[in-house]
């Protein structure tokens, strides 16, 4: 290991120009958004001006908007039912698939196609199929089906429904929880956005088809083998699964995990393109936020204070998958 | 392999060639570059009408239309900013008439246009209160080309007739039609909200009536309160307006809305901006009529203007085109296309249909006030919270909670 041999010195030549270029343009770029959130940048002429932390209070005040709240409310409700409809529709559809069954690669195809479409036709697409209509016009979409199935009581307002559920502040556990202090887990920014369900749906039905072909991969590499001895060995079909293939499978399950939650926190296209920011911020997102806020209010220093925590959200998830798969090679 | 080399020799030859393209750019030549954000239909076809007087009168200019495409400008302006400040101007830009001035620190990069107003008569052609609107710190920054209408109401004359109802005038006069209406099952007002901003749009027109236009001026500066009760009557009004609309007004944009409601005859009313006249011709449906929103006769305006910056390539050239914008004949010849009516009042009103020719006479006779929503009384950060807080209070209605919201928001923008 000493002094520079000739290899040594040809790969870190290789190797230098695209490390200057990710150390300026994403490190140097993430650095700068991160002063940029500390500033007064507040119109299209930069003002560094240090405010501190003042762009992050704003954002978690109710006072002038509390639109940051509702924005994390919902990527939290969007986030948990896209990642446990995505995950859990695809492998039902893997484990259906696994079985051979006749026009598997139609199938197999058909289930994979919405991922190929662009969250923009998605969102046009749900849009128009969750459209509630209203008394006036009839009931649209999935409610006119709804409608004409005698299944009349399934109607709903949708991505249209403003409310959301949470701990009444006046049930005697929401009193409890005042009492003790936590009155701030009853309002309504704790709790289940109603409209982003309609959101979830839609990018489930996009997403569902990219699980089903990993996990439907991780299948066909359990060989036929552990399967046959499990079956020598009394186990029934359910514990098959239970026992055996699901935690051979459990690291597809963790990428899966990892790829799919980063897309939904930093879903943006699918949300404008389907709802908008919805009724009272019902779907917004903060991805939207950051880009109306910086685009359209020229308000460069919220909108970096934004990203900034928007980074962070994603960072906890995939900074832990990072270590842990980087500690597992080398231990290989 | 020697195919391979040809292939990038290729490449470096086009790269190579842009690159002298660029080059040649920046070399003396008669040139004209106007920068704008209108590339298509209406607004593309009136800045072409606009170019084709100005290379007859100076056909050795060389025209280069530099647009940048994007909803009310956005990207344009961004573009923009950093050419200003970057010492690379255009030789003219687009600029919406009003506070939109503020941003581009006039007085360190634009060029005051008083003497251009006096030898070219400006002054006595554009409205008072327009002229009012387009001084910034004792100057005039940028000529109007065209006028655009926030405060219409829409409403459709076969439900009127049936009902045997009247436009309303007054907001008593409003909510009587609304009941009306709404015992006869029809929708009383059709209303879109699915980008965001709509509720602002709807409530500017409200507070202009409510307040009346000076106060509502006196908003944006500072000289009204939003603590006035006034402003929780506005609210309260826009809260009994919106309790009786489409119930699906979530998921339609304001079109969306007017095609399922309006042209079926199934809602009685729209307030909207006068765009909605180009779609209603575009859909050719007739049967609607139009008045001021109630409460006093006041043009709620904003404008297309260009300016010129400090230090522009073809300073004289830029010149004649802001003569051409300000002229009689560009007027004419830009507005009917674009749908919009002229900021100068001696155009011949035979030139455009019969809703421009009527927001022409009342942009002669009416008190103007410059529209918030659009970019024309304040600057965008106050507008995108502004817009914020009518979103939420639209659902929620909680008047109190909206007006402290106002107040904050405001409090936060004028204390500079």
């Amino acid at each position: 290991m000493k002094g520079l041999t000739r290899d040594r010195a040809i790969s870190v030549a290789l190797v230098a120009p695209s490390l200057i270029l990710i150390a300026i343009f994403v490190y140097g770029f993430i650095g700068f958004t991160g002063f940029a959130s500390l500033t007064k940048w507040d119109s299209l002429e930069p003002n560094f001006t240090f405010v501190g932390l003042h762009n992050f209070a704003r954002l978690f005040a109710t006072v002038p908007t509390d639109r940051f709240l509702c924005d994390l409310r919902n990527m939290v409700t969007f986030t948990v039912l896209f990642l446990i409809g995505s995950i859990s529709l695809g492998f039902i559809l893997a484990v259906l698939l696994d079985r051979h069954v006749k026009g598997e690669g139609i199938f197999r195809n058909i289930f994979l196609f919405p991922m190929a479409i662009s969250y923009i036709v998605t969102g046009v697409i749900w849009r128009w199929i969750l459209g509630p209509g209203s008394p006036e016009t009839g009931a649209l979409g999935i409610n006119l089906i709804f409608e004409k199935l005698g299944l009349g009581f399934l109607k709903w307002k949708w991505f249209t429904e403003p409310s959301s559920v949470h701990i009444s502040a006046t049930s005697s556990f929401g009193v409890f929880l005042s009492h003790i202090g936590l009155g701030g887990l009853t309002t309504s920014y704790v709790g289940l956005s109603l409209a982003t369900i309609s959101v979830a749906i839609a990018a489930t039905w996009q997403m569902s088809g990219y699980t089903m072909a990993m996990y439907l991969a991780a299948l066909r590499g359990i060989p036929t083998e552990m399967r046959e001895a499990a079956r020598v060995d009394g186990a029934s079909e359910p514990q098959i699964y239970r026992r055996v293939i699901v935690p051979m499978i459990r690291p597809v399950t963790l990428s899966a995990l990892i790829v799919l939650g980063h897309i939904s926190l930093k879903i943006f296209d699918l949300v404008v393109s389907m709802t908008g920011p919805g009724p009272a911020f019902a779907t917004d997102v903060p991805a939207f936020y950051m880009w109306e806020t910086t685009f359209r209010g020229n308000n460069f220093a919220q909108g970096a204070a934004i990203a900034v925590l928007l980074l962070l959200f994603v960072a906890l998830l995939i900074v832990p998958y990072l270590v842990s798969s980087t500690r597992s090679e080398v231990r290989r | 392999m020697v195919k391979r080399l040809v292939s990038v020799f290729g490449i470096a030859l086009v790269l190579g060639a842009s690159l002298a393209l660029v080059a040649c750019g920046g070399g003396k030549s008669n040139k004209l570059e106007i920068f704008s954000w209108w590339t298509v239909g209406g607004e593309g076809e009136g800045l072409k009408a606009l170019f084709g007087i100005y290379q007859k009168q100076y056909p050795n200019v060389q025209i280069v239309n530099a647009t940048v495409a994007g909803g009310a400008g956005t990207n344009a302006k961004a573009v923009l900013a950093t050419r200003l400040t970057g010492g690379k101007p255009p030789d003219a830009f687009q600029l919406h008439a009003g506070l939109e001035v503020e941003k581009y620190d006039p007085e360190k990069y634009l060029l005051p246009l008083d003497d251009l107003y006096k030898s070219e008569g400006l002054d006595k052609v554009f409205p008072a209160d327009l002229l009012s609107l387009l001084q910034y710190k004792g100057h005039y920054w940028g000529v109007p080309v065209n006028i655009h209408r926030a405060n219409i109401l829409w409403y459709n004359k076969k439900v009127f007739a049936e009902n045997k109802l009247q436009p309303p005038t007054t907001w008593d006069e409003y909510f009587k039609v609304s009941k009306a209406l709404k015992a006869k099952k029809i929708i009383p007002l059709a209303f879109g909200s699915k980008d965001g901003y709509e509720a602002g749009h709807t409530f500017e027109t409200v507070l202009i009536s409510v307040l009346g236009p000076d106060a509502y001026k006196g908003l944006w500066t500072g000289a009204t309160k939003w603590t006035d009760p006034k402003v929780a009557d506005a609210l309260n009004v826009l809260k009994k307006m919106l309790a009786d609309t489409n119930s699906d007004n979530a998921a339609l944009t304001w079109d969306g809305a007017l095609a399922q409601y309006f042209i079926t005859d199934k809602a009685a009313m729209m307030i909207m901006g006068d765009w909605v006249n180009g779609w209603f011709m575009s859909q050719n449906y007739t049967g609607y009529g139009w008045e001021c929103v109630p409460g006093p006769k006041v043009y709620d305006g904003l404008s297309d203007s260009f300016a010129v910056p400090k230090g522009a390539p073809d300073m004289q050239n830029a010149m004649n085109w802001l003569k051409v914008c300000g002229s009689k004949d560009g007027q004419a010849a830009f507005n009917p296309l674009k749908g919009s009516i002229p900021a100068r009042t001696d155009v011949d009103p035979s030139l455009f249909n019969p809703y421009l020719q009527s927001a022409m006479k009342d942009w002669t006779s009416e008190p103007i006030v410059p529209s918030v929503i659009h970019g024309a009384a304040a600057k965008e950060k106050w507008v995108t919270v502004y817009k914020d807080i009518l979103a939420t209070f639209a659902t929620k209605g909680d008047v109190a909670a909206a007006q402290k919201a106002l107040d904050q928001a405001a409090s936060d923008n004028l204390a500079m």
